[in-house]
């Protein structure tokens, strides 16, 4: 059986043009996705069941046991953690921000320590952006800046910028020009028509040098800055402000390193600026294929993107306070639900070591580097392969995932839901 | 089986004609009956005010503007909070509240039937997603068609049956309610950071002007047969001198429809400017209202500013990057490929500056202007005026000129002589408001026969008992008493059930999502048109299959089936 326009669950680009083979309830084929989509659909070595640590063995448990020690620990917890969901789908974080509600606890998205900056830019400057297709059909300049989309976003540039066809472009891969702006050569650097090389941490600089430049004070503007040179910054400002459209992503380059959500809101501040001189838009190369799925179910429910702090009993935000790795780092939390994440690949040391000492459950198909700090692993469907659900795509663009195989395995929401109700009854009780 | 008997209600049911009579109202499972048995669960509404649910023919509440609007600005998600309580889940925001801010907000004010102003077609999902979570009220969703390509293309090929059909495809697919234009052709000229200037500019590349897409459209409406008009937000939103633009589009129509208007046109106030710059601003109420008042094919909405601070929000993406020049606030834009565009900023309504209080004044006038109250209903284009918590201010206004002239004495001294609020004696009655907010506004949304906006039976048991004896108080004086009875229920009951009493909810209901199926000929089906499908192929970024809303996301599915005449 061939499934079409199946949804790519994998980055933020949500490829929804996928042809999944099945045969015998296994994936063989996948059609149109990238290497990174393919293997996931591909994945295979799923845990059967559910598993509790048992001193140093690891006991199978049955849905029911895991779902009901789940409910135990986040009840009997003084300070609990809800953390990860941007690897599932919207119906399961509406439940987990039901659930963060009733025990106080504090939830949190992988955001925190992903785009978190960019959106506390936002949150200053606002953000002029536009869907993908709109940047496809119109862009006829591209600007990459700390993102590195050949590795981590493979079809952004074949879906929707360098190798896209456009209704606005007679010949788009000629009348398109990519700017890519990094701190050393990357691949796609290779492909760009313009690449800017600035030393590190001088981002904020050189977008400052754009704005004056933009805003005609280019004899204020010193040989070089930050590495680029002063010719070179006058040549890039002119591209923009020539461009018919304009359209700007950038990543985790820019919104991880020195400046953090400085340089993002210096960014956007340029875009607006170039907005009075032509089209310009700037988006935020997301990665979790429904991380910002995450940001607006929270925002919805809660009135905030992520980092928020129940235990008040009103929704209370404050980033650097509320979010997963402060709570962690001063040893706060008691328990911790994770869901569609992997903080121990990715929290620092400290974080970790906390997470070691208190009870642990997670949500996830397959054995990753937090099993080793869970007390409870509880095995799902995958949304987009045997799970449907929603995703938001980078640009805000809903789409309902697909399901391309049927097993016995619960989704997320499913789970959540059952260990939601037993809390429920509990507390009633 | 559950019964209920609402007795001694003092009820005003314009629909049915009823003005101030003390009546019983049964209901049973959800609906409104002529009779119920003695086992019936009883509610005493002692002589108190009743009326139809409220219903709000024009609010932003949910969708991804909505949305983008509370993700920047948690400023605004601190200045009005609660915990969660009982049902109840905790809420944030004042003037882009979560979606339970929202529902539980218009229920303790009585608002029981709600249409969300503006949804782009590719993110409609988003907008029934929030829909679920909006427990207390139906709802219902305007789809915009304002820069549609494939619509433009057919409206240039002269072809309004094809128009016709690419909407009612549209709908069916995202499940939208009504057809909705937001400064027609000015959202595709802005994906170029241009404008449409009034309705004979022509839109870029596609060469078909505001006025083309506007008659066209309004055309394709009847040939759908859908139950409400084109809802119009017109071109050249909030610019000096506006009003000739707003009357030269209100002029193009046509008198289509004998059930109904043939063009609501939304927030007028903001469309109603005189002067050339903002040095000469004032208000052009008087020609909009006596304009409407010769055209019974046209119905209104305020759009009243009220003073402090809010939150613009709109699909009209140029105008809000105007707004952003002028207040150098946050600024965010969300174009939405083939389709429209939004923009949101915050803003700051202030008594003491001249435009904002002419503005104020100008929501008022059109209101009293206008003779029919069915032809002009009562809004702030919520949050874009003021938040919709400001509604119960805004009746107090409309029935009291001691509390106008009391209001007037604070705002901009200039203001008098640039509007003529302070000349105006009407005062509204109960009648006029019930009309204005609940049974004018069904009967333009053309959901009456739906079971909205009045109590016959069969009706929706959609009530609201305000806790004011209308014989007892006089709101030309007594105007704080109006203001309070109306910000907090006794009772509201959805759906038969009580959900709110005396400012608090009770329960975590669910809500309804109407939306419109027409049924059009084999020929007219743009699902299997090879044209539309290549088209769609090639230049959206979503394919063809993933694009239809399912109906996973409708709550409860009240589908309005048409006979479409293509």
């Amino acid at each position: 059986m061939i499934v079409k326009d199946a949804v790519c669950p994998f980055c933020g680009c949500l490829c929804d043009d996928i042809e999944v083979e099945v045969e015998d309830d296994r994936v063989v084929a996948v059609t149109n996705a990238c290497e990174l989509g393919t293997t996931k659909f591909m994945g295979e070595k799923r845990m059967k069941n559910p598993i509790l640590r048992d001193g140093d063995r690891w006991r199978d448990i049955t849905y029911d046991e895991a779902v009901q020690y789940a409910a135990d620990m986040l009840l009997s917890a003084e300070r609990p953690l809800l953390y990860g969901w941007s690897g599932t789908h919207g119906e399961a974080q509406c439940v987990g921000v039901h659930m963060a509600e009733l025990v106080r606890g504090v939830i949190d998205n992988t955001s925190s320590v992903c785009h978190g900056p960019s959106i506390l830019a936002i949150q200053e400057v606002g953000h002029p952006g536009c869907t993908l297709g709109v940047v496809k059909n119109r862009a006829d300049l591209v600007i990459y800046w700390g993102s590195n989309p050949i590795d981590a976003h493979p079809r952004h540039l074949s879906r929707y910028t360098r190798y896209a066809e456009g209704f606005f472009l007679e010949n788009a891969f000629r009348d398109r020009k990519v700017i890519v702006v990094d701190i050393r050569k990357t691949e796609t650097a290779n492909i760009a028509d313009e690449f800017v090389r600035i030393k590190p941490g001088g981002d904020y600089a050189v977008l400052s040098a754009l704005r004056a430049i933009v805003q005609g004070k280019t004899d204020t503007i010193p040989r070089t800055v930050a590495g680029v040179t002063r010719e070179q910054l006058v040549r890039v400002a002119n591209l923009c402000k020539n461009a018919k459209f304009g359209a700007v992503y950038f990543g985790l380059g820019l919104t991880m390193t020195r400046g953090k959500y400085k340089n993002i809101r210096n960014a956007i501040e340029l875009v607006s600026e170039l907005s009075r001189h032509t089209k310009f838009t700037i988006s935020a190369m997301r990665g979790h294929y429904n991380v910002y799925g995450s940001n607006e179910v929270n925002t919805w429910m809660t009135g905030y993107p992520f980092g928020i702090d129940y235990s008040r009993g009103i929704a209370f935000y404050n980033p650097g306070e509320t979010t997963a790795v402060d709570i962690l780092a001063r040893k706060e939390c008691d328990a911790a639900l994770i869901v569609g994440s992997d903080p121990a690949a990715h929290f620092p040391r400290k974080c970790l070591e906390h997470l070691a000492d208190i009870p642990v459950v997670q949500l996830d198909p397959y054995p990753n580097a937090t099993t080793a700090f869970c007390n409870v692993q509880i095995p799902v469907a995958v949304t987009g392969i045997d799970a449907e659900g929603t995703a938001y795509r980078m640009d805000g663009v809903p789409i309902r995932t697909r399901k391309v195989l049927s097993t016995d395995y619960l989704s997320d929401r499913e789970v959540l839901s059952r260990m939601c109700a037993l809390m429920q009854e509990a507390l009633e009780r | 089986m559950t019964e209920l008997l609402v007795k001694n209600a003092y009820v005003i049911d314009p629909l049915r004609g009823i003005n101030a009579e003390t009546m019983d109202i049964a209901i049973l499972d959800g609906k409104i009956v002529e009779e119920v048995s003695d086992a019936a669960e009883v509610i005493d509404a002692r002589g108190m005010l009743t009326l139809p649910g409220g219903v709000d023919s024009h609010t932003h509440i949910c969708g991804t503007k909505v949305n983008f609007g509370r993700y920047m600005s948690p400023e605004d998600m601190r200045a009005g909070r609660t915990p969660r309580q009982g049902p109840l889940h905790a809420t944030s925001g004042y003037s882009v509240p979560t979606t339970y801010g929202n529902s539980y907000r218009y229920s303790v004010m009585g608002y029981t039937t709600l249409l969300e102003g503006a949804m782009a077609p590719l993110e409609a999902r988003h907008t029934h997603e929030e829909f679920i979570y909006t427990p207390l009220q139906d709802t219902m969703a305007n789809t915009l068609f304002d820069g549609n390509w494939a619509i433009m293309e057919a409206i240039r090929d002269g072809d309004v049956k094809r128009v016709a059909a690419i909407i009612g495809w549209t709908l069916r697919a995202v499940k939208g309610f009504a057809i909705k234009l937001t400064n027609p052709g000015g959202t595709e000229a802005w994906q170029w950071g241009k404008n449409v200037s009034c309705i004979r500019d022509p839109v870029p590349y596609f060469e078909v002007t505001p006025a083309e897409i506007i008659r066209s459209i309004v055309e394709a409406n009847e040939l759908l047969g859908l139950p409400h008009s084109v809802h119009l937000h017109c071109n050249n939103l909030g610019t000096p001198g506006n009003y000739s633009c707003t009357l030269g589009s209100l002029g193009l129509i046509p008198d289509l429809n004998k059930k109904r208007q043939t063009l609501y046109a939304t927030h007028v106030q903001f469309h109603a400017y005189g002067g050339s710059d903002w040095k000469d601003f004032c208000s052009k109420s008087e020609p909009i209202a006596r304009f409407v008042d010769m055209r019974p094919q046209i119905v209104m909405d305020m759009g009243q500013v009220m003073f402090g601070r809010t939150t613009t929000m709109t699909a009209d993406g140029p105008m809000e990057f105007n707004l952003y020049r002028l207040h150098h606030e946050k600024w965010s834009n969300h174009d939405v490929e083939l389709e429209t565009g939004s923009g949101i900023i915050p803003v700051i309504y202030r008594r003491k500056n001249l435009v904002n209080s002419i503005m104020w004044a100008i929501g008022l006038e059109l209101a009293l202007l206008t003779k029919s109250p069915w032809q002009c209903l009562l809004t702030t284009d919520n949050p874009n005026g003021a938040p919709f918590v400001k509604y119960p201010e805004i009746i107090g206004l409309l029935m009291s000129k001691k509390y106008r002239d009391a209001e007037f004495a604070t705002i901009h001294p200039d203001t008098e002589a640039r509007v003529p609020l302070p000349a105006i004696e009407r005062e509204l009655d109960w009648y006029e408001i019930a009309v204005m907010t609940r049974a004018g506004q069904a009967k333009a949304l053309g959901i009456q026969d739906l079971g909205k906006g009045h109590l016959g039976p069969g009706a929706d048991a959609d009530v609201a008992i305000y806790p004011l004896k209308i014989g007892e108080v006089d709101p030309s004086v007594d105007y704080q008493k109006v203001i309070d009875a109306f910000s907090r229920t006794e009772y509201t009951i959805k759906r038969g059930t009580v959900v709110a009493r005396r400012g608090e909810c009770l329960v975590d209901g669910s809500n309804a999502t109407f939306w419109v199926r027409p049924k059009v000929s084999e020929a007219y089906d743009m699902g299997k048109d090879p044209d539309f499908i290549e088209k769609f192929d090639r230049y959206y970024t979503v394919r063809m299959r993933n694009y239809p809303v399912q109906e996973e996301y409708l709550n409860r599915n009240r589908c309005i089936e048409t006979e479409a005449r293509i």
